[in-house]
């Protein structure tokens, strides 16, 4: 079974978030990079860009697929991981660590309490993840 | 996440019923007749993720398409291609029925010969591209898309003339590819004949691993390497056999997702992707297996005037500029006016690039060439370069 940190929170479209003080880090999970196979390409929004909670914020792109990444919560972004653009394999090697896509100013920073526990993941996951 | 999947599958014929597979990419589920090939059960036994393609059931990983990629062309990998169709024309109009359907001239070819070809349709669009193997002066075998087997019996027992015994030998036959730097030491130590002096583009009839076989220095890589043309009671024996032997060559099973990014990196074109019927084989590049003095086949008088006339558009490689993969059905645009399209894109990791093949207005064809590619709607610059994109390893003559 993919693994699912227990400090963070998670999407139904296998995103993960993970609160960082004011701010908020977000990638896709392990189960996630397994399905696409090797990413090859990562398009990600600039910075100050606003991005808004199941609105698509940008593209992961494996050998046979073009995948959409949803944000977790509405805010502003803050950080983008430029690490990617030379290496999206990433991605795959540390989906939850340098893999990391973007950080966000939340605009309503409650929104992080309304998405899935590390349990619920997980039995999402078990559940045929739909 | 919901995925878009490149590229298209081939023609997936619907029937009702049968068997339902999950494709590789989560909750899409596909309700088709797949077709499976005699080492399905060994793709599983492999860790293979399966995929339809062309009406079959087939692996397009094992482990990772990069790694099975670079496997290939630093070391050696194993292909199952059991799926292509094969023909067996036999008989003294054999020859002259070959001549008919197929665009280069089999008359020229030597007994234990290998040729690519084509069979137009007398439009001149592609119906199919393939290689004819001349097993003996009256005796041949076409080698075909897995996605046309159907289509292409038709075509060529429809179109057939003089005394010629047609055979399908599709299902009885399993087709396994070596293909590699270390694939010929590999072939040589299980082959019960002489392997290495046999050139490319050429055969011979023996035996690997104990097992009666074609062996065939050809295969859809650029790299050295053999196709093995076995029955296909004997497939399953001589893939473990291969794995087996060729493990300390460092040998695994590669599958379709390797097999198309190494094949674009030569530049091959793939029907379906690249070429079909709505393409003729001036503007895919493909002219150098047309041969008109051979005398008449079908097609013959729509190419010829395809060629005075000049061809509008032509397939050309070429290497973005900016950073974005593109992919089958992107437009190709110059100055904001629509003056082509891609066929196939991906990234190559030989290269090191995001590469692809597209046909382009004749003018903007030239090598250097600065064309732009509509990624998700936004033009990104690419350039026309010489293709192969990564250098051709085959055996030398």
């Amino acid at each position: 079974m993919a693994k699912v940190p227990a400090d963070l929170k998670y999407t139904r479209e296998h995103e993960w978030a993970k609160a960082e003080g004011t701010t908020v880090r977000v990638g896709i999970t392990e189960y996630a990079q397994e399905q696409l196979g090797d990413v090859v390409f990562v398009e990600l929004p600039a910075v100050g860009a606003k991005v808004a909670q199941m609105q698509g914020f940008g593209v992961v792109e494996s050998v046979k697929a073009v995948s959409d990444l949803f944000a977790p919560l509405d805010g502003a972004v803050a950080l983008v991981n430029e690490a990617l653009r030379d290496a999206p394999e990433l991605v795959n090697q540390d989906p939850y660590g340098r893999g990391w896509m973007i950080v966000i100013t939340p605009s309503r920073p409650a929104q992080l309490d309304a998405l899935m526990t590390a349990k619920q993941y997980e039995d999402f996951l078990a559940g045929g993840a739909s | 996440m919901r995925h878009r999947l490149f590229p298209r599958d081939g023609a997936v014929k619907q029937r009702g019923g049968a068997r339902r597979s999950v494709s590789l990419y989560h909750g899409v589920v596909v309700n088709e007749a797949l077709r499976r090939t005699p080492l399905y059960a060994a793709h599983l036994a492999a860790g293979a993720r399966m995929v339809p393609f062309g009406g079959w059931e087939m692996p397009v990983q094992y482990s990772s398409i990069l790694e099975e990629h670079r496997r290939v062309r630093r070391a050696v990998g194993l292909f199952d291609v059991s799926h292509m169709g094969e023909f067996e024309v036999a008989g003294p109009g054999a020859i002259g029925a070959l001549q008919y359907l197929t665009t280069n001239d089999a008359a020229a070819l030597d007994v234990g010969q290998v040729q690519y070809s084509l069979l137009c349709s007398p439009a001149g669009g592609i119906v199919d591209d393939l290689t004819v193997s001349r097993l003996d002066d009256d005796r041949f075998m076409l080698t075909v898309n897995a996605s046309n087997i159907e289509t292409d019996w038709a075509w060529v027992t429809g179109h057939s003339r003089g005394d010629a015994r047609w055979r399908n030998i599709s299902a009885e036959t399993a087709l396994l590819a070596v293909q590699g730097p270390r694939a010929e030491p590999l072939v040589a130590d299980l082959a019960d004949c002489d392997v290495k002096s046999l050139g490319y583009y050429r055969f011979r009839d023996g035996a690997v691993a104990g097992l009666r076989a074609l062996i065939s220095r050809t295969g859809y890589t650029g790299e050295d390497g053999f196709e093995l043309y076995v029955a296909a009671p004997d497939a399953e024996r001589l893939w473990r056999t291969l794995l087996d032997r060729g493990a300390p060559a460092g040998i695994a099973p590669v599958g379709l997702g390797a097999r198309d990014t190494l094949r674009l990196e030569m530049r091959y074109v793939l029907y379906g992707n690249d070429i079909d019927q709505t393409t003729n084989p001036l503007e895919a590049g493909l002219g150098w297996v047309v041969k008109p003095a051979k005398g008449d086949f079908i097609g013959r008088d729509a190419i010829e005037k395809m060629r005075a006339a000049g061809i509008p558009r032509k397939l050309v490689g070429f290497e973005m500029v900016d950073r974005a993969v593109p992919r089958h059905g992107c437009r190709i645009v110059k100055e904001g006016r629509a003056v082509g399209v891609v066929t196939s894109g991906t990234y190559g990791p030989s290269v090191d690039r995001y590469i692809g093949i597209g046909y382009v207005e004749t003018p903007l064809s030239a090598v250097g060439s600065e064309i732009q590619v509509e990624v998700r709607g936004v033009p990104q610059t690419a350039r026309v370069v010489k293709t192969p994109f990564h250098p051709s390893n085959v055996k030398k003559s």
